[in-house]
């Protein structure tokens, strides 16, 4: 881990959460400090979208705490979110097709200059954002049709970075991408990373996780399931945590390969 | 072709020059590393050529088929009936088509939106009745019965939008409701009389046929069409200073220089066609300066880029934190609120309220004209400026089909036509974008 401050910038404490009979989520811990990037992996229906749906404001919390730089904080809806500075990127980026590549960016938060749009501060401002982060995209002018997934990966993902957060989510941010693209993607973690953001990254990609996050929470059936430094940790340990390492096809057949040996 | 063939030609073009400035220009003082995949406008007027040929090719027609429709009709009916492209005959062109103009500057709104509002002729319609009562019936000032004209208009289309955005209701079936529902309203206002005549004073003057700006006076035309060159102008050389200043991408001069050369022949080809019949009508300066105040507000403000965030795509509008039903309320709203400023329009050519004012073909005639002048149906894309190019084709045909005393069958026949032909060119346009990576 580098550069890890004491106090981290967010926490949850206990959190749990119910949709009527399913407990999506039981006493789930998870700490996140500034440069610091912590994966968070798990099967399918773990529980990780909701985890982070509940830090991005869409599900309020039903018991617990969250810990906003060390004080707890209620997040109730988006807004509250976004106002303490947590950006979330979602797997489908929500992009708008026919707004170029500076409408997309500040969309919802026009920089205005006497009541009108300021087109010029922007288009530098989204230069400059996109050349600190490395983005390479062909004009900052051009339709968001017109650019490829990845550009569009990136292009949310800077996008989130236009409120000044402290916190960004990525949601699976290299699905769907190609080899390249994906290299791009987690050089632009990593670069976050040196901006001293704290990054929750969600993802199945066992190669990205080992590749770009310092800690690796798991999560299994809506609980906590161990919390790795990345460094110290094999591949095997960590995917043994996601499918329940004592009780699951691969031991069991592990098991029974050795009583037939014998 | 007579001289004045040109007029409207060069007409359909000032739009397009003044739109879009958001080029991915190949500015000489911009001083980051283009992208070698970016197709950059090569310096000087041989990459206007590529760059026209090359959008042509992607599906970004723009406003080619309405010049090259405007040419066609014009050479058609001119080769029927020599008074076609007479002074006089394109007066009438420019004053009958601001009142159909302002539904379809209403109807853009809603089109942006990927929305149809099926409603605005029957709400002009309404319009118009609502005032002859209120000024007739009532004796009401002029003034304020067309301020509260023109609210109702505004308080119907905010009706209409709040069952498709907050009920859930289709657009289509709303509007369609209110198609047959306003319709019924306004003969029920009309009653047994059929028709109510409004005396030529105040509004309904103002935008009868008798009206012109200045008082017919030969300077009022060349003042509009400098007042509009000179705002051009300036407005491109400030920015081009800011962008400089900024270090972002800019306007070369002479790109400048040409956009603004282009404005002042088609405004002062224009204002000298219109003084060698009667002069500039009122109505049209009301709808010149509608649009003008309209295209600023969807290009340069929040609101405006809200409502083509919204026609772009719902879901990303929502998480940017856009209140989705607002627009969609207020967008119906302003429809409304031109379908009524167009009833008064409708009323000030008769000087009375009728029977079938705003029916017939008028809503086909809004919906054509917005669709013929680039805006898409299938939202987010299109300018207000359509409304305009639109209309020019539309009121050709009609009034070239007038001259040839046509029947009011064969006019449906080929208005209709004339909007399949349009909306068939905007559903391929989008394929051929889709496939160029531009949809």
């Amino acid at each position: 881990m580098v550069n890890v401050s004491a106090t981290p910038v967010l926490a949850l404490r206990g959190v749990s959460k119910r949709f009527g009979a399913v407990q999506a989520l039981t006493e789930v811990e998870l700490e996140v400090h500034a440069g610091e990037v912590v994966a968070l992996v798990g099967d399918n229906g773990a529980g990780k979208s909701t985890l982070v749906k509940t830090i991005a404001g869409v599900h309020p919390i039903d018991e617990g705490v969250i810990e906003w730089e060390g004080k707890p904080v209620s997040i109730n809806k988006p807004h509250d979110a976004q106002g303490l500075g947590v950006a979330t990127v979602y797997q489908d980026l929500a992009l708008c097709d026919n707004l170029d590549v500076v409408g997309n960016l500040y969309l919802g938060r026009e920089l205005l200059r006497h009541g009108v749009i300021d087109e010029v501060t922007m288009e530098k401002n989204s230069r400059e954002l996109l050349s600190t982060l490395s983005i390479r995209i062909p004009s900052v002018r051009i339709p968001i049709a017109s650019l490829s997934g990845g550009q569009r990966q990136v292009v949310a993902i800077a996008r989130a970075l236009i409120g000044d957060p402290k916190v960004v989510i990525l949601d699976e941010p290299t699905a769907a991408l190609g080899v390249e693209q994906t290299a791009q993607v987690l050089d632009l973690v990593e670069r976050l990373r040196e901006r001293n953001l704290g990054v929750i990254l969600i993802s199945h990609n066992m190669a990205d996780v080992k590749a770009v996050a310092d800690t690796v929470n798991v999560l299994r059936l809506g609980k906590n399931n161990g919390s790795f430094p990345v460094k110290d940790t094999s591949q095997e340990t960590i995917i043994a945590a996601i499918t329940g390492a004592t009780d699951n096809a691969v031991t069991r057949r592990a098991v029974r390969s050795t009583e037939a040996a014998k | 072709m007579s001289d004045t063939s040109n007029t409207v030609k060069k007409d359909a073009v000032e739009p397009t020059t003044a739109a879009p400035t958001e080029d991915p220009t190949a500015a000489a003082g911009a001083a980051t590393v283009v992208d070698p995949r970016l197709l950059v406008r090569e310096e000087g007027y041989k990459g206007y050529i590529t760059e026209f040929k090359r959008k042509v090719k992607g599906g970004e027609l723009g406003s080619l088929p309405v010049i090259a429709g405007l040419i066609v009709i014009g050479i058609i009916f001119q080769s029927q009936n020599s008074r076609f492209l007479s002074a006089d005959n394109l007066s009438n062109i420019s004053y009958y088509l601001s009142a159909t103009g302002m539904l379809a500057i209403g109807l853009v709104f809603v089109l942006l939106l990927g929305e149809i509002d099926l409603s605005v002729g029957s709400v002009s319609g309404l319009a118009s009745t609502l005032f002859a009562v209120f000024v007739v019936n009532h004796g009401m000032n002029g003034w304020l019965a067309l301020v509260l004209t023109i609210v109702t208009g505004v308080g119907i289309g905010a009706l209409h939008g709040f069952f498709f955005a907050r009920i859930g209701v289709p657009a289509f079936v709303v509007t369609l409701a209110g198609f047959l529902g306003w319709n019924g309203l306004m003969l029920w206002l009309l009653g047994s009389s059929g028709t109510i005549n409004i005396p030529d004073s105040g509004p309904v003057h103002l935008l009868g046929q008798g009206s012109f700006f200045m008082d017919q006076s030969i300077a009022g035309a060349y003042i509009l069409a400098a007042l509009g060159t000179a705002s051009l102008a300036y407005g491109s050389l400030v920015e081009q200073r800011r962008r400089k200043a900024a270090g972002v991408p800019f306007r070369p001069t002479s790109e400048i220089g040409l956009r603004v050369g282009l404005l002042a022949v088609a405004a002062f080809v224009t204002a000298a066609v219109l003084n060698s019949s009667a002069g500039v009508s009122n109505s049209l300066v009301i709808f010149l300066a509608s649009l003008v105040i309209v295209d600023f507000v969807l290009r340069r403000t929040p609101y405006g880029r809200k409502v083509f965030a919204v026609g772009g795509g719902i879901e990303a509008a929502r998480r940017a934190g856009i209140n989705v039903s607002m627009i969609r309320i207020t967008v119906f709203a302003i429809s409304g609120g031109f379908a009524a400023v167009g009833g008064m329009f409708f009323a000030g050519q008769t000087q009375s309220a009728t029977l079938n004012a705003g029916g017939g073909n008028t809503l086909m005639l809004a919906i054509a004209a917005a669709v013929i002048g680039g805006t898409s149906l299938f939202g987010g894309r299109g300018t207000v400026w359509s409304a305009l190019l639109g209309m020019l084709v539309i009121q050709s045909i009609q009034t070239g089909l007038d001259l040839l005393n046509m029947n009011t069958s064969i006019q449906y026949m080929i208005t209709g036509g004339v909007l399949l032909g349009a909306v068939v060119i905007d559903s391929v346009s989008r394929k051929s974008q889709k496939a160029a990576g531009r949809g």
